[in-house]
């Protein structure tokens, strides 16, 4: 019995060429949208140097907040930035890191593993206005810690915790199981495995989580509000216990300023926050392709 | 039909002792059974293959062997399996000192992407190997058939040798840690066929020093290099038996058919 499977297709050709023609429209309309986002980032650049070039100076690096623009600086914001992203650092991502690992390596699949995990996940969506409020009540009254940068600097950890364990989790769950197997197959513990299989081999993708969340925080200003990060401070934070203010907070207080000039000078300080970040991200992105580089 | 006379363990067939003895083996996964009541020797210095159709359960038996099983979520054993006299399945003894003397050797080539140096020193490091260390690389890879390929690039990546080459690391990789049984899951599956006919020269040349145990669903492969012989289907084990009987004159019907190619 044979059946004629070529009359089923009658419109071959045709078929074919509004196939062909989809894919086209579907590539053109990727291409435009991500180019849009590009084009709006581009505005938003020009804009703001536009606004806050001029004000660009050392005497604006070197100088402390005023009420006279041409006097003013982020002397103490930016060293403040600073330190809590160093702080931040030293909290956030051993606790996020050693989380990862904990939920992917060693715990026993269980209703308690999938609880946290579940939490974790929700916890990632919470408003960071939120956090501000945790802050507030737990380290600022709490534990009396005041409104210091270990205050601003655990709080921020809570925002950024999530996202880290969430990344280093992906991370670490896309590294091949041959690599584990091979390990233990030599008599490893799980600790050997982990520290010198797992961790190396996810190395790249925890550090993209770690960037991603670093620059979050960086960009914060409700949380650190809400803990009574100062908004005008005129001496530099000379350790953990000190008051202190940010970039974010120094912006938004010059922008909510009346007069013109102030708001160029958040501009210029807009410019400070993403020169930051972009060295930042510039650096970790080198340490990643180094990594992705030796692991080849 | 029983499985009493198919199980019966061959005593001392060469004289030679047996370093394993499997009794009444079985493996759940969630209940299902995957290994069911399957007894059988490994004597020393000898191969034995384990061959059967795809999911008859060989690779999860040659897996309880080092307790490799263990970190699959859900798995329980029963009956005995004895390494050297000590009991395996039961909390006598340590999984990461039994691993340390049965090495295996995976399916697919699985290097650790970093020097190939590493790759072999990293087992013996981790264990406390207090020799010269350069001596033991060399002398594994020698072992391995690897050290004439790249005894000029020992510090590039692994992942830069070829598959067959890889798989061989491997190999020199587990002989490092001079195990007394070394476990090959399907090892030449994912090679073509110069780099399997290099590997199957290889494990005959170290069946002098070491007990191999080889899994593989090639039953020329089976018949070529191994000493003894087990055909399991469906998580039974079906015939044991020295190689040249099992592929000569099998006692059951079943084995006939597959090592005759009929099915599987």
């Amino acid at each position: 019995m044979s059946i004629s499977i070529k009359s089923y297709y009658p419109n071959e050709e045709l078929a074919l060429r509004i196939r062909h023609r989809k894919a086209v429209y579907f590539s053109r309309f990727c291409a435009l949208v991500t180019w849009l986002g590009v084009a709006l980032l581009a505005v938003l650049f020009y804009q703001i140097a536009v606004d806050g070039y001029m004000w660009l100076d050392f005497q604006f690096l070197s100088s402390f907040p005023s009420r006279f623009p041409y006097k003013a600086g982020i002397k103490s914001a930016l060293v403040g930035t600073l330190w809590l992203i160093t702080m931040l650092t030293f909290i956030a991502i051993p606790l996020g890191v050693s989380t990862a690992l904990y939920l992917e390596e060693f715990s026993k699949d269980g209703r308690i593993h999938r609880l946290i995990s579940l939490n974790i996940s929700n916890l990632a969506g919470v408003p960071s206005i939120v956090y501000g409020i945790i802050g507030l009540a737990v380290f600022v009254r709490g534990l009396e810690l005041e409104r210091s940068l270990v205050s601003g600097a655990l709080t921020m950890s809570l925002l950024i915790l999530p996202v880290i364990i969430i990344a280093s989790r992906e991370a670490i769950k896309s590294v091949p199981d041959g690599i584990r197997n091979a390990a233990y197959a030599l008599g490893a513990t799980p600790w050997q495995t982990a520290w010198s299989h797992i961790l190396p081999a996810s190395f790249p993708g925890i550090l993209t989580g770690v960037i991603l969340s670093l620059s979050r925080a960086i960009g914060e200003t409700a949380p650190l509000i809400m803990i009574g990060a100062l908004t005008y401070v005129a001496f530099l934070p000379e350790g953990p216990m000190d008051s202190f203010t940010t970039l974010p907070i120094q912006i938004y207080n010059w922008i909510s300023r009346p007069q013109e000039e102030f708001h160029q000078l958040a501009a210029a300080a807009i410019i400070v926050l993403l020169t930051v970040l972009l060295t930042m991200n510039a650096g970790a992105i080198y340490i990643r392709h180094k990594t992705e580089q030796r692991l080849k | 039909m029983t499985s009493e006379s198919k199980t019966t363990p061959i005593a001392n067939y060469h004289g030679s002792e047996s370093v394993l003895e499997l009794r009444d083996v079985s493996i759940c996964y969630s209940g299902n059974p995957a290994v069911q009541n399957v007894s059988l020797n490994i004597f020393k210095y000898n191969v034995t293959s384990i061959i059967g159709p795809s999911g008859c359960g060989k690779s999860t038996l040659l897996r309880s062997l080092n307790r490799m099983n263990d970190f699959i979520a859900d798995v329980t054993i029963e009956g005995s399996i004895k390494f050297d006299g000590v009991e395996l399945t039961g909390k006598e003894i340590d999984p990461v000192l039994l691993r340390r003397r049965v090495g295996m050797v995976f399916q697919k080539p699985n290097p650790f992407p970093k020097s190939i140096y590493k790759n072999i020193a990293w087992g013996p490091g981790i264990n406390g190997y207090e020799g010269s260390m350069d001596d033991l690389v060399e002398h594994s890879l020698v072992q391995a058939a690897l050290w004439d390929e790249v005894k000029d690039r020992l510090q590039d990546s692994a992942l830069s040798l070829s598959g067959g080459q890889q798989q061989r690391l491997c190999i020199a990789r587990a002989l490092a840690m001079a195990p007394d049984v070394l476990l090959m899951d399907e090892p030449c599956s994912a090679l073509d066929p110069i780099s399997t006919s290099r590997i199957e020269d290889l494990i005959f040349a170290l069946k002098s020093k070491y007990t191999i145990v080889i899994v593989t669903h090639n039953m020329q492969q089976a018949a070529r290099i191994s000493d003894y012989t087990a055909f399991m289907e469906s998580g039974k084990l079906v015939e044991f038996d020295i190689t040249n009987q099992i592929f000569t004159n099998p006692t059951e019907k079943r084995t006939e058919e597959y090592v005759t190619g009929r099915f599987g």
